[in-house]
Order: C-alpha cells, then sequence, then structure tokens
C-alpha cells in the first residue's frame, strides 16, 4: 500500500486569477476539458468517490437540448464543514468550476444548492455570484448560475433527493437507474458535483493533470480538505495530501490520547487505535467526505454510537423500509443492550440487521448507517454493553 | 399567529408559480415569521394549485419549514456529536434558565423559542448554535447568556 | 428485445421491463408490497429486492429496468434473509392484532409474515411509542395509522389517480406518516371517501367503515321491515370474494343469498337508475330546450350527471362555480331511499318509521352520501346503512350459507323490475348510453341507431371519451333539436374528471352532457369492491356488465314496467313536483382546502 504520509497542500484555497484559469478552460474543447479531469483521476471530494471525469463524460454524451450543473453545497454530513469555509473563501472558484462543469457536458444552467444552515452567507455569495456573472459575461460565455436553499434535511445532500427537493417535493432518493447523467434534475442530464470538486476541477484546468497526480496514491489522487474536530488541539479547516495512514493523521492532530477516529462522519468508518497504523485515509482504506472526527479516552462509544443513530432515526427521508424501520431498531437495540434489558448477544442480530440495510436500502444513507454501527459495535463491544 | 396578508402572493410573483417555487415561497414565509400557519400554508396551496396536504407533507420533510408555532427567535442548539461533546448540555441549560422555557418551547411573549437540531457544520468551534440564520460557535455559559440578552434588548 | 436469465432460466423481454414483470412471465413469483398495477412504481417496501450477479446491493425487482445480459437469483440466502428482515421491520412498526383486524385473512402483510416471519421475532415492537392516530371521522372509511406500512399506495392513489390528494406523505424518518393536511380529521379535508385507497391498502390502515352489526340488529328486530337494494356493479364483482374468478355474474344468487340473510325484501337499485334516466334524460331535453330554443341564458350546460357521490363532493370542494350544471337526480340509491319509505311503505301499507332501508354498493362515498343532511326526502334517513359489497360477502359467510350451490332467485316486487339500460350504470359510459337509448327515443320516436343498442363509441376503458350523436327526423314535440348535434363525453376516475372539468373551464369543451364517474373503470373499479383490482380485473367485470344487459329481455330504462306504474300511480310525469320533492337534490359549495 502507498503511503505518502501526511503533507499540507494548499490548492483549494490558493489564490489565482480566475478570469485566466477561465479562459484557458474556455479556449479547450469540450473533449479536452473532460479527458484532462479523466487524466487527473479526481474522484469526488463529497464522500462517495465516483471519478469526476467518467461522470462528465456520461452526461455530455446524453444528447439533450437541456443539462443541468449542479452544485452540492448541502454539506450536512456531521464533522464535514470543508464546504461552507470553500464558499465562503473562494466562492468565485467554485462557480467557475461549475461554468467549466457546464462547457464539459454541455449546460448552460449551474444550479448551487445550500443548505439552509448557511443561509447566513448568502448575502455574501450573492455579490460574488454578480461579480462572477459579470466576469463571465466579459468573457463572451454564456452560463447562469441560480442558488436554491435546503431547510434542514440532511438527505438531500444524496445527489437524487437533491433534484427533489429542487424541485418542490419532499427530498426522497429516486430510485436508481436511471442515473442522474441520464436523468436528473427536472429528469434532464445532470452532473451533480461537491463544491470541493468543482474547486479542484478548475484547479486541475489551472495546473494540469500532470501537476495532480503528483500528489496522493493511484487509487486516491491529489489532495482534499479535511475537516478536522473532537478531541484535537487543533481543530479546524485542512488540505492534505491523500493517502495517509490515520496514524499519521492522529500523530499531527491527535491529543496524545486518541482511542478512536471516525473517518466520513456518521455514515463512515470508525477506526479503532489498534488499526491506526495500518489504515491509509482515501478510497483504498477508509473513504471520507473530509470529516475527520477524533475521540480520546474520556469518550464513550456508546454515546458516540447512540448520537449517530439518533441523527439517522430522524434524518432517514422515512421512505424505505430497512432505512426507516432499521434506524429505530437500531437505536432501541443498544439502548435495551445498555440497560441490561436485553442480552449482549442481541448486539449479533443488531449487525445480521445492519448488513440487511447494507445491502436492501434505496439510497447511500440507509446503505452506510451499518458503517459506523458496525465498526463502533466492533471495536468498542465492551463499551456499549456495560 | 400572524396574518399571511400578501405575503404569498408577493412570494408567488417573485417565484413563480410552478411547484418548483414551493420550497422558496414557504422559505420567504418562515424568514418573515419563522413559522408556517395553517393558513400560510392554504395560501401557498391556492396559488401554486396543489393540495393543502401536499403542501404540509412537504413543509413537514424540512426540519427549517416549521408547521408549529415559532417565537420572533429560533434558537437551534446542535446537539450532534462534537458540540454534545463540547458542553452542548450546558448551553441548553443556560438558555432554559435564562429563558424559562424547555426544549421544545417557545416563550409565552413569543420571543424565543427553543429546540435541538442535527449538526450545523460547526464542529471546529462547538459547541454551536443558529439563531434564525446566524450561526454562534464555540460557546461558553457565559458567552450565551449575553448572546441571548442582546436578543432580548432587541 | 432484452434478454436476461433469471435463476437460471433465460427469458427475452421488451426494453422498460422491469425485473419483477420479467420474472413473472417465467412464472417466478417475488412478492411486492408498495408496488401495484395501477400506480407508478415507487420501490420503498424493498421486500420484491433480488440478487444481481456482480451488483454491490439487492436491486428492488419493481424498480429495476431489466437490462441486457442480466443475472438475477429471486431466492438465495441473501435474498431470504433480507425478506425476513424487512417484513419482521414492517411488522415492528405495525399493530398486529390481526385476529381482531377487519382485514384478517384479507392482508398482503399478513400472507408476507406467514411465508417470511412466522414464530419468534427478533426485533423490539416499536407500535407502543409511536402514539398512533386512529381516524374515524368519516362515515366512510376508518384510517388507522398502527396498521400502516408507509407504502405510499393510497398516497399515490389520491394523486395519481384521483387527482385530489387529500392525503400526503408527512415528516421524515420515525415520524414519517400518511397525513391529511395538518393532521385535520378526514371528514374535514377534501377527501371525496370514493375509497380508492381502501381498495388498495395492502393492510387494515384503510378499511371501509361497517355497518354490518348495525345491519344484522335491523334484520334481527321483528319490528323492523328491512328492505335492502343492490347496485348494478355488486353483481358482477360479489362473486370474487366468495371463491369466484373476477368476471363471474352471480345475481340470481345474489339475491337468494339477501333473503337467505333475512331482509324483508330483496330490490333493486336498478329499477331506481331507470328512474334516473327518465329524471335526467327529461332534465337534459328541458335544458336543452330552455337553452337552444328560448335561448335562456341562466341555463348551465353542459350538464354533468350526479350519481357518483365522490365525483360530487369532488366538484363542490373543486370546481363549485360548476354546481349549477350537475343534474339535479338524486342518484340510484337516494331515488330508491327515498322512495323506499313513501311509494313502496304506501303500497304495502308500513309504517315508514318502521322501514330500515339498506343499500349494498360497489362504493364507500355511498356511506356519506346517505349520511347527507339532504337525503331525508322521506321525512327519515331515506337510505339508513350502507354496505360495501366486501361487507355483503361477509354476511353472506358469517350466515354460513353455500353460495356457490345456492338457487338462483328473482327480486322482489315493486322496485325489482329493472332493464339492460340500468345494469350499465355500473360501468363509464353506461348512464350516458342508458340515456341515449330513451334520449333518443323520446326525440325522433325511433330506437338509436347502433347495432343491437350497443352504444360503443361511449364504451371501453379510454379515461376520456367523447362522441357526437346527430339528431334526425324528430317528433313534432322535439322539432326544434331536428339536426342538432348531441355532443358528449364521458371521463371515469377523478384524475379524468379533472382534465374535463379543466377542459371546460378553458372553454375548449362544447359538449351538452357530460358522465362522470368518481373510480376507474366506473362502480365496477369502485371502492367498495373486492380487493384487488387492477385493469385487468376491472375489464373482466365491465364484460359481465355488458353480458348482463345483453341478457335482459328489456334493455331501454322507458320500457321498465314499474317505472311506468310508479309515474302513473305516484309521481304523475318525469321532473313533477312530486319527484322534485323526492328525487331531485341540491348541492354545498365546500372549501377546497
Amino acid at each position: 500500500m502507498e503511503n505518502k504520509g501526511l503533507n499540507k497542500v494548499d490548492l483549494i484555497f490558493e489564490k489565482i486569477d480566475n478570469r485566466e484559469v477561465l479562459e484557458k478552460a474556455f479556449r479547450m474543447s469540450r473533449e479536452e476539458i473532460i479527458r484532462e479531469v479523466l487524466d487527473s483521476g479526481l474522484k469526488g471530494r463529497g464522500g462517495a468517490g465516483f471519478p469526476t471525469g467518467m461522470k462528465w463524460k456520461f452526461t455530455a454524451a446524453e444528447k439533450s437540448p437541456d443539462k443541468y450543473i449542479v452544485c452540492n453545497a448541502d454539506e450536512g454530513e456531521p464533522g464535514t464543514f470543508k464546504d461552507r469555509e470553500i464558499l465562503d473563501r473562494v466562492s468565485n472558484k467554485v462557480h467557475g468550476g461549475m461554468a467549466i462543469a457546464g462547457k464539459a457536458i454541455g449546460a448552460k444552467k449551474g444550479i448551487v444548492y445550500l443548505r439552509g444552515e448557511y443561509r447566513y452567507l448568502l448575502p455574501k455569495l450573492m455579490t460574488e455570484l454578480d461579480a462572477f456573472q459579470k466576469q463571465i459575461k466579459e468573457i463572451g460565455y454564456d452560463f447562469n448560475i441560480e442558488y436554491r436553499m435546503g431547510s434542514g434535511a440532511y438527505i438531500c445532500g444524496e445527489e437524487s433527493a437533491l433534484f427533489e427537493s429542487i424541485e418542490g417535493k419532499r427530498g426522497e432518493p429516486r430510485n436508481k437507474p436511471p442515473y442522474p447523467t441520464v436523468s436528473g434534475l427536472f429528469d434532464k442530464p445532470t452532473s451533480i458535483n461537491n463544491v470541493e470538486t468543482l474547486v479542484t476541477a478548475m484547479m486541475i484546468m489551472k495546473h494540469g493533470a500532470k501537476n495532480f497526480t503528483q500528489y496522493g496514491t493511484k487509487d486516491s489522487r491529489g489532495s482534499k480538505v479535511f475537516s478536522v474536530s473532537g478531541d484535537t488541539p487543533t481543530p479546524g479547516i485542512f488540505e492534505l495530501e491523500l493517502g495517509m495512514t490515520v496514524q499519521q493523521f492522529v500523530n499531527e492532530f491527535g491529543d496524545g490520547d486518541t482511542k478512536a477516529v471516525q473517518v466520513g462522519g456518521a455514515s463512515g468508518f470508525c477506526v479503532p487505535r489498534k488499526k491506526f497504523a495500518e489504515t491509509i485515509i482515501g478510497f483504498e482504506g477508509v473513504p471520507t467526505g473530509g470529516s475527520m472526527k477524533l475521540f480520546n479516552s474520556s469518550r464513550s462509544m456508546y454515546n458516540v454510537l447512540h448520537n449517530y443513530l439518533d441523527f439517522f432515526t430522524e434524518e432517514s427521508c422515512g421512505q424505505c423500509t430497512p432505512c426507516r424501520v432499521g434506524c429505530q431498531q437500531l437505536l432501541k437495540g443498544v439502548e435495551k443492550v445498555k440497560k441490561g434489558e436485553a442480552k449482549s448477544t442481541y448486539l449479533n442480530e443488531l449487525i445480521k440487521l445492519a448488513d440487511t440495510m447494507k445491502i436492501a436500502a434505496k439510497c447511500g444513507l440507509g446503505q452506510s448507517v451499518g458503517n459506523a454501527f458496525k465498526s463502533i459495535v466492533g471495536n468498542f463491544r465492551e463499551e456499549i454493553i456495560y | 399567529m400572524y396574518q399571511v396578508g400578501n405575503l404569498v402572493k408577493e412570494l408567488s410573483d417573485k417565484h413563480g408559480r410552478a411547484r418548483e417555487s414551493l420550497m422558496p415561497i414557504l422559505q420567504g414565509i418562515v424568514q418573515k415569521h419563522n413559522y408556517l400557519t395553517d393558513e400560510a400554508m392554504v395560501e401557498v396551496a391556492r396559488e401554486l394549485d396543489i393540495s393543502a396536504a401536499e403542501v404540509y407533507g412537504t413543509a413537514s420533510f424540512y426540519t427549517f419549514l416549521d408547521t408549529q408555532v415559532k417565537g420572533k427567535y429560533v434558537i437551534r442548539v446542535c446537539k450532534t456529536i462534537t458540540c454534545s461533546m463540547k458542553g452542548k448540555s450546558d448551553i441548553i441549560e443556560t438558555l432554559e434558565e435564562i429563558l424559562k422555557i424547555k426544549v421544545g418551547e417557545t416563550t409565552p411573549d413569543s420571543q424565543f423559542s427553543l429546540i435541538e437540531t442535527n449538526c450545523i457544520g460547526w464542529c471546529h468551534k462547538a459547541p454551536a448554535i443558529l439563531i434564525n440564520e446566524m450561526p454562534y460557535t464555540e460557546l461558553t455559559s457565559e458567552k450565551v447568556s449575553e448572546i441571548i440578552k442582546d436578543y432580548m434588548q432587541k | 428485445m432484452i434478454n436476461l436469465l433469471i435463476n437460471n432460466q433465460k427469458v427475452s423481454v421488451p426494453e422498460g421491463t422491469t425485473v419483477l414483470a420479467a420474472a413473472k412471465k417465467l412464472k417466478i413469483n417475488i412478492p411486492t408490497l408498495c408496488n401495484h398495477d395501477d400506480l407508478c412504481v415507487a420501490g420503498n417496501c424493498r421486500v420484491c429486492v433480488v440478487e444481481q450477479k456482480g451488483a454491490r446491493t439487492l436491486i428492488a425487482s419493481c424498480a429495476t429496468p431489466a437490462t441486457d445480459g442480466m443475472e438475477i437469483n429471486t431466492n438465495t440466502l441473501k435474498v431470504r434473509n433480507a425478506r425476513k428482515h424487512i417484513v419482521e421491520l414492517l411488522l415492528s412498526e405495525h399493530r398486529s392484532d390481526c385476529t381482531k383486524c377487519y382485514k384478517n385473512q384479507n392482508c398482503e402483510l399478513q400472507s408476507l409474515a406467514n411465508e417470511f416471519a412466522f414464530g419468534d421475532h427478533i426485533l423490539l415492537d416499536l407500535v407502543e411509542d409511536k402514539k398512533y392516530n386512529i381516524d374515524r371521522s368519516s362515515p366512510s372509511f376508518v384510517k388507522d395509522d398502527s396498521k400502516c406500512i408507509r407504502c405510499q399506495r393510497c398516497v399515490r392513489t389520491c394523486s395519481e389517480l384521483q387527482s385530489v390528494s387529500a392525503i400526503a406523505v408527512a415528516y421524515k424518518g420515525a415520524h414519517q406518516k400518511i397525513s391529511s393536511f395538518h393532521d385535520k380529521p378526514m371528514s374535514h379535508v377534501v377527501c371525496t371517501n370514493c375509497g380508492q385507497c381502501v381498495n388498495r391498502c395492502p393492510t387494515g390502515a384503510l378499511v371501509e367503515k361497517t355497518y354490518i352489526d348495525q345491519v344484522w340488529d335491523a334484520i334481527y328486530d321483528p319490528d323492523k321491515h328491512v328492505v335492502v337494494q343492490t347496485a348494478p356493479a355488486v353483481r358482477v364483482a360479489l362473486g370474487e370474494d366468495l371463491g369466484y374468478d373476477p368476471g363471474e355474474r352471480v345475481t340470481g344468487k345474489m339475491v337468494n343469498a339477501l333473503k337467505q340473510l333475512g331482509f324483508n325484501s330483496v330490490l333493486d337499485t336498478d329499477f331506481s337508475a331507470d328512474l334516473t334516466i327518465m329524471e335526467e334524460g327529461t332534465e337534459l331535453l328541458v335544458r336543452l330546450k330552455k337553452a337552444l330554443v328560448d335561448g335562456d341564458k341562466a341555463i348551465s350546460l353542459p350538464m354533468f350527471t350526479s350519481c357518483s357521490p365522490g365525483w360530487i363532493k369532488f366538484i363542490e370542494h373543486k370546481y363549485p362555480e360548476y354546481l349549477p350544471n350537475l343534474s339535479t337526480c338524486k342518484s340510484p340509491q337516494q331515488m330508491f331511499g327515498a322512495l323506499a319509505k313513501t311509494y313502496y311503505a304506501k303500497k304495502r301499507n308500513l309504517d315508514p318509521s318502521k322501514i330500515v332501508s339498506v343499500s349494498i354498493m360497489p362504493c364507500t362515498a355511498k356511506k356519506f352520501e346517505a349520511d347527507r343532511p339532504e337525503m331525508r326526502a322521506s321525512g327519515f334517513k331515506d337510505v339508513d346503512y350502507v354496505l360495501t359489497t366486501r361487507e355483503l360477502a361477509v354476511m353472506i359467510k358469517q350466515a354460513g350459507l353455500d353460495f356457490r350451490n345456492l338457487e338462483e332467485a328473482k327480486y322482489d316486487s315493486f322496485m325489482g323490475d329493472s332493464t339492460g339500460a340500468a345494469v350499465i350504470f355500473g360501468v363509464t359510459g353506461g348512464v350516458m348510453e342508458a340515456a341515449l337509448r330513451t334520449a333518443y327515443e323520446i326525440v325522433t320516436g325511433r330506437e338509436i341507431p347502433f347495432g343491437n343498442l350497443n352504444i360503443t363509441p361511449v364504451r371501453g376503458m379510454d379515461g376520456v371519451k367523447e362522441a357526437t350523436l346527430k339528431i334526425e327526423g324528430c317528433v313534432d314535440a322535439w322539432k326544434f333539436l331536428e339536426g342538432a348535434e348531441l355532443k358528449v363525453a364521458i371521463a371515469h376516475g377523478l384524475v379524468n374528471a379533472n382534465k374535463i372539468m379543466k377542459m371546460v373551464k378553458d372553454g375548449k369543451a362544447s359538449y351538452h352532457f357530460i358522465e362522470i364517474m368518481g373510480c376507474p373503470g366506473g362502480c365496477i373499479g369502485g371502492g367498495g369492491q373486492p380487493i384487488p383490482t387492477n385493469m385487468e380485473i376491472r375489464k373482466k367485470r365491465m364484460k359481465a356488465i355488458y353480458a348482463e344487459d345483453e341478457h335482459m329481455v328489456l334493455r331501454k330504462s322507458h320500457e321498465n314496467p314499474e317505472v311506468i306504474a310508479i309515474y302513473k300511480e305516484f309521481l304523475d310525469q318525469p321532473n313533477s313536483h312530486k319527484s322534485h320533492e323526492l328525487l331531485h337534490t341540491h348541492y354545498v359549495e365546500r372549501d377546497n382546502y
């Protein structure tokens, strides 16, 4: 396994001449842009990690006069706050990335879906968007961006739920196929990309795919922004090269007493101390949209698990059985075990249930509830029981 | 209770009357009045030519589109893990004490509502709250008391 | 064509076919819950998950299109375990008081539990924490949230088939539920009581409000004279609840069964359907004369039929400005009821206060209709109890009747005679056809020029149908209609009613007469009919109705001897003062929200 160590990078927040990068990109053909992004090996930064170039290629291949580029700024994963920071500091690069993506896929319209919790940013973003639209008009490129607000629903970060929400409906994930690249927002071909992905794509346009591939590993190219929180002396936003171990991460950010790191938020994985050294942060190990939470030995992993399950029980959209009822069962189940009202072996039944949720739930939310559940119960069983 | 008056019509004129305008319209009402009355939802249904049950069904999906009475200032205390680890309970206790209400309640003068909410994206500056749209972070009991006192002056 | 393998068997299906449908072609049964033939795909219950070779997760077979080279297994250990879990999860949110439940042994969840989740359950019971609501406010049905499994069939029905959306999915996560507007009682929202949701609910969450016990009490009460009327569509569907295949006509056995149950008199709504044609046909001709000849601007055209109480409540809520366009005729059920406690009572020398009037209907909205304050023309409640087709089947079972081996019996008299024109009231287009058979003959003195009186343009399952009839060779009294083209339209299912109403509202419809039935297919697809329902079943019932019509000696309402008699003895003539008193009604403007 490649181990790149912990290296700080300055790409996402790097000050650039937006116009220069855009003009460069607009001189390229659609195929050239997509080729560049494919060559970079960029995978989506929201957490799922779908190759961005592929997504653009599929959307570009659709023959529809109307297509959309949607920026997913519904950052709801507990422990993630990097997209807010990116929008706050370099929204011009987010808008630029959207325009470039728009050119690549053949979309004239971009929509940013911003979570309701970040509404306070909107006035500033509107001003910056105006400047951006002016700039792009000067360049002579036809592309329009609109902001749509969420209103407090974690599930709307799921791409098809996000489309439903923009369409004025309950944010319930759709059946797939069809995938968004074929039938997305308003049933039109849509490329939906995370905030950071779009900025990264813009930076790939600036520096070239070759430059990007110098960073990271074969499976996890480049660098990404991490949101670091929990028991750490230095919480905050850090852009790091991909390919470090959890140990290296803990060495940098831990408080000297780290017993576990939750990588990828509530839907991610819990890595216990004994696995720090062998676990790579990236798609070959534990993937993450950026959420890194450190827990020291004073913390009860039961409380952590309970908090996550409570979160999912509330934030499941509720439409599919495995997720809606499964989350309630896992939550009540661990409560019963903790209280001694159910035998500790009941946890084994709950693990089986979590396995079913993983393969039978309709969308990524329900499918990933089992990640945290199994990795916490698997590694901290005593803390759950006693 | 507030009167919706022309607000729904104005919002519908601004955002349009297609289904996709439902969220911006509801958000517009909530921005002004903090929650949706039955009357407001009926007006929206009328403008958009959809059923009132659909408006309610959609609104109730979204935590911030409240269909229960809320005060002028809605205080949302993040209860997700980091804030929970970093003293959320103290913040709640302080707020309950100052406002003399429990979580889920609204002050009798309809000024403040106190509720818990899921992760608001300030884990590195926990504990955090939102008052209406504005985030307040790295809170302590003292800090949150000051903030609320400021709001009480408003 | 798409070629795929299911359980190692090859199958070819057209593009767009779901895995579920492809499996069905191989006679491989995959269990489903949220899936319904009449509704769009939901894919939310997950009971139909199957394993696809190479896929990371199981896939919902109802929601996944078959693709070339796909390899599917429907019965692996992984699938079975997941399915068992899913059924148990559903049961953990569901109040499983099966032995006390109205839907006992007629419940899709129960059947699945029998297959997948018998014995000890591992999961925790969540029901007690849920504070479920039971809404008994509607006279037509009960909504018991503790039985709901959130499959959303009801919500899709109310929206897709009926364009009403009186209920919607509300809240999310553990709190998700099916709700009216802000949890108001169903009696206080735009619900039409059509019962299409009841017809499609896989559990006991939505069931008709039953009056079986009250009817038994009346039958056993020696002081009471209990008359029963049976709607046209009941006779072609009742069999389904008693072991027959869809589309079997059981009229004679049903009549006998009702006699065995102890009803004092078994009469026929078809009689009053014929009467409706006399009243409504006359009303139409009068309106046409006033509008076309007299130029009376106050006359509202097109005229709408008024037999379907779901449709009536729909227009009262949604298009109240068109209430003057509704025929003032009561529905056949209510005409019958008004006459039962007047004409019938007089002829049989009975005290009307001692008469209990029961109707057997394919409909849940009829329960609401009977409760309307307008429906007391006799001085009493005209129809005391309305039972659905399903409830009658329950009574027949309760009485231990061997239905299959019952002799066929004939309706009692009077108000038991009918014609083929009345029986076709049970299908979409039927009222129109019956009206045309009579009206044309009144106006021209000749039979309507269609082979064997079958007016095929108004038949069939198209959502909106239209026809134009040129009127030639009028008799003297109706000479003013000479050469006129009568334009008619027919819609069934409220989604189609809504379409036609929008056309009318936009001035895009130049019809004179429009028949509207609230339920898909008309009364044969009514909310009180046997469960399940789908297009195939409705078509079989429809075929049976037309067979029943052809089988009748008399095929035109105005030839019904009892109808002729009642005008002679009691009503004088159609639209007479007495008719208006007993057989006509008015409507109420209702809030649309």
